[in-house]
């Protein structure tokens, strides 16, 4: 029993500083609340396999995004996949500073905060992250997710003319919103084109009645 | 720290002023400190009299207006790329506008406490921002431009093609203004101020031997040179170049050049020893180069061949050029322009006319459909027409189509050849379909109307736009007599054509920018002609028909008609006519310019005005696909 449970004492301080934010409850005023929306880049679609390559994130506050306190980190790799290389550009070693996973989760723990994590098809994204913390024996990670395929959805009308698909890329929907989609495939770039789709989403929803924070999570 | 984010920035703002005299490392500094804001459409960014922010702003996408609440008026539209918000900083007071977002936006906030040790650096950006605090406009280098509704662009390069030059005969005044060398300057200045002419002959028994021209008194007697009361012989330039009377353009123009002269004499033997029967000047020569639509319309006429009067539609587009260049109001522009473009069709079938073996059998019709028929049409497009003719026994059917199927490829062919393109959907009177007899159109027509499916819809719509290019009348009217009576029996076809009114894509997506094309050869490109022009056609259409007016089937007089008729609606039905018009300069100016129909737009070709410009003509075509939704109640027909 005991060799899979780990007592928390075990847990570093950078997790245990991470844990506690979380104590006290969040806002209600939509406005004041706090969003992280990042993109990872990884070798593959594994979560046990694959290993994340980048990690990148903007911040939402007050519906703006400060240039300066941007994410972005590059991971050293052990495992290499070509197939996944002309995609992202990023080569094994090549010209970026890139530190370890477990330095990258660490400055991801902090950055994040008890910020709401938004992601385009988020699944995937916490997977990978929830994978890398796991290989570290840490927990996994706390934060309120939002994924804008799905709330994306939410503000499509319905009607029997327009099927909404089951499925929204985030090209569709740079493409909707006109975002341009410079920088594509690249951690940061994805990140900052789903926080523009994400802002763009949220204002679209306010309009609707009995917008709430907890609406979007239904 | 530099990042894919503040390089984004970076390589917006360095297009725009004050930041395109930055270094770079300056902008690189600033991008990395720049914070991206979002703003919901209509949301205030700052308000009158709230202390001032720690960023100014640059609109990244979008438009915001800055407004004096006191008077709600709108002072000033920023667009993308526009700055505001940056006195209050540098005044180190509080806003005194409120800034709104006027669309859904994107802004750049550039802090203030970084910008100042730049711009204080700069001499260049301290200066703009001197200039641009001092005008009290965002951008003083866009100021001669603001109000104007398009840039003014050069476009000699129509107008330098050479027209006609030896299509006609140059026409020269005969009312001869002479005097005798005797003459004091004096009176001949006199007689010429009297006539309000620029130049006399001076003729010594009754042959041409000098010309005075404004420039002569100027030159020659007003400096001092001869005294007033001199005789004109000692002024006039002697001789006079003479010329018989059946002289080209071409001739009378090189005349001119090679001898440095504007007056051409016309003489009955050419020569200065026979009298003088007129006078050709230089400003003659320019009327008849194309400047005048009667000479052209005579000119067009007097042609038997096709290919001659594809070089005088080359003088019609340098007309149409001139008259934009003028601001000539667009409701006359199009009127001599349609003039023109019907003459040159009815020339086309004339000549092709000719080119058959025998004459029509029976009285037809040429009909001119769509944007054609509507006389919208002022750049050469995809030719629309279907031809139309007399009830024949059954028996003479075929051979009476086969004969008209066959004037219409002489037809339609001339008309490819003066520069209208052949429909991509056939819609032309050289297909089948489209060359009836009365008595078949009018079951055609029937059918439509009574099974209106979007095709349907489709066909009929064209079919409303038409007007007469060719022939006979009676035809056209039997016709238009058969669709009014067919239509109030079936009247939930007028609400299938609302609804096909309402089926345009729209000209901006999602509350956004312009939508533009995503792929195929105009890709990126904004389709004026569907996306804009189109829903209003559409709309005009419709309603003038539940109106049951006919004989009108130009969009804007449409719109005015409606204006007449629903003193309720007057103001969008003439903010509609006006948006119509804007419309058609805007695709006339882009055609004329890009040298093709202008249907499809570059929008990175537009200026900031034009876009906006653009922009607001969408608001009437919202509006009125509104009021067509609840008028027709469309939407029973879809659930």
């Amino acid at each position: 029993m005991g060799l899979f449970k780990r007592k928390p004492k075990n847990l570093p301080d950078y997790w245990k500083t991470y844990e506690s934010l979380f104590k006290d409850s969040q806002t209600k005023n939509f406005n004041e609340l706090t969003f992280v929306v990042l993109d990872t880049e990884t070798t593959g679609f594994s979560f046990d396999d694959d290993r994340i390559l980048s990690i990148g994130a903007v911040k939402i506050k007050n519906e703006s995004i400060s240039v300066q306190e941007v994410f972005n980190i590059y991971l050293e790799q052990e495992k290499f996949s070509k197939e996944t290389v002309h995609v992202h550009g990023l080569l094994k070693n090549g010209q970026r500073e890139c530190i370890s996973e477990i330095a990258a989760l660490e400055q991801f723990l902090a950055y994040v905060g008890n910020a709401i994590i938004v992601a385009h098809h988020a699944g995937f994204d916490m997977g990978m992250l929830n994978t890398a913390l796991e290989r570290h024996s840490l927990p996994k990670l706390k934060n309120m997710v939002l994924d804008t395929g799905i709330i994306y959805k939410k503000t499509l009308i319905k009607s029997y003319l327009v099927q909404p698909k089951p499925n929204y890329t985030l090209d569709e929907l740079a493409e909707k919103f006109s975002i341009s989609r410079k920088d594509r495939h690249t951690a940061l770039g994805d990140a900052y084109i789903t926080a523009v789709a994400f802002l763009k989403i949220i204002s679209r929803l306010k309009e609707k009645k009995n917008f709430s924070l907890k609406s979007l999570f239904r | 720290m530099k990042n894919l984010i503040s390089e984004r920035v970076a390589d917006f703002i360095k297009n725009y002023p004050p930041f395109n005299v930055l270094d770079s490392n300056s902008l690189f500094e600033l991008a990395e400190q720049v914070l991206i804001v979002y703003k919901e459409k209509n949301s205030i960014i700052f308000s009158v009299d709230e202390p001032q922010h720690t960023h100014f702003y640059i609109v990244h996408k979008g438009a915001v207006t800055l407004n004096n609440t006191a008077t709600s008026n709108i002072l000033d539209y920023c667009d993308e790329g526009d700055i505001f918000g940056l006195r209050p900083l540098f005044a180190n007071e509080n806003y005194k506008l409120e800034a709104r977002a006027h669309e859904e936006c994107i802004l750049y906030g550039i802090p203030i406490n970084i910008f100042k040790p730049i711009a204080k650096k700069n001499d260049q950006v301290t200066i703009f921002l001197m200039e641009s605090f001092a005008s009290n406009t965002r951008n003083p280098y866009a100021k001669n431009q603001k109000g104007q509704l398009y840039d003014y662009e050069g476009e000699e390069e129509v107008t330098k093609e050479v027209v006609l030059p030896d299509l006609q005969l140059a026409s020269y005044s005969k009312k001869l203004i002479t005097c005798s060398t005797r003459t004091t300057i004096k009176k001949a200045a006199d007689i010429m101020s009297k006539k309000k002419i620029g130049s006399i002959l001076v003729t010594s028994k009754d042959l041409p031997v000098g010309i005075i021209t404004d420039k002569d008194f100027r030159n020659k007697v007003i400096s001092g040179e001869q005294p007033i009361d001199a005789s004109v012989k000692s002024i006039m330039s002697t001789p006079v170049i003479t010329y018989p009377k059946n002289l080209t353009i071409t001739q009378a123009q090189m005349a001119m050049m090679k001898s440095n002269i504007s007056h051409l004499i016309i003489t009955e033997d050419g020569t200065p020893n026979s009298s003088a029967l007129g006078i050709l000047s230089k400003h003659d020569v320019m009327v008849s180069l194309g400047d005048n639509p009667a000479v052209l319309v005579k000119a067009i006429k007097r042609t038997s061949r096709i290919k001659k009067i594809k070089q005088i539609r080359k003088s019609v587009m340098v007309l149409l050029t001139g008259y934009l260049e003028q601001n000539i109001p667009l409701g006359l522009i199009a009127k001599i322009i349609s003039e023109l473009n019907d003459t040159c069709i009815k020339q086309v079938v004339q000549i092709s006319l000719a080119k058959m073996d025998t004459p029509p059998p029976v009285k037809f019709a040429w009909l001119a459909l769509g944007s054609q028929g509507r006389s919208e049409q002022l750049l050469h497009t995809d030719q629309d027409n279907a031809l139309v003719f007399e009830n024949v026994p059954e028996e003479d059917l075929s051979k009476t189509t086969t004969y008209f199927l066959e004037l219409s490829k002489h037809i339609t062919k001339g008309l490819n050849t003066i520069g209208y393109e052949y429909c991509p959907a056939d819609m032309m009177a050289s297909n089948p379909k489209w060359c009836l007899s009365l008595e078949e159109w009018k079951n055609k027509l029937s059918y439509w109307i009574g099974n209106p499916g979007p095709n349907e819809v489709l066909m009929s719509s064209i079919f409303f736009d038409y007007s007469l290019a060719y022939g006979e009348r009676s035809l056209l009217d039997n016709m238009s007599d058969h669709i009014f009576r067919t239509v109030q029996n079936y009247p939930i076809f007028l609400v299938h054509l609302a609804n096909g009114a309402l089926q345009s894509p729209s000209p901006t997506g999602f509350f956004r920018k312009f939508i533009i094309e995503q792929d195929g050869q105009h890709k990126d490109s904004f389709d004026l002609k569907s996306r804009a022009l189109r829903p209003l056609v559409d709309a005009a259409r419709v309603l003038i028909l539940s109106h049951s007016v006919k004989a009108i089937s130009n969009t804007w007089e449409r719109y005015e008609k409606l204006a007449e008729l629903e003193p309720n609606n007057k103001e969008l039905y003439l903010a509609c006519s006006y948006a119509t018009k804007a419309l058609v300069k805007f695709r006339t100016r882009q055609g004329l310019a890009n040298h093709d129909s202008g249907r499809f737009i570059q929008l990175d070709q537009l200026s900031k005005q034009e876009k906006m410009k653009l922009k607001r003509t969408f608001k009437a075509i919202k509006e009125i696909q509104e009021l067509i939704t609840l008028r027709f109640k469309v939407t029973n027909i879809l659930g």
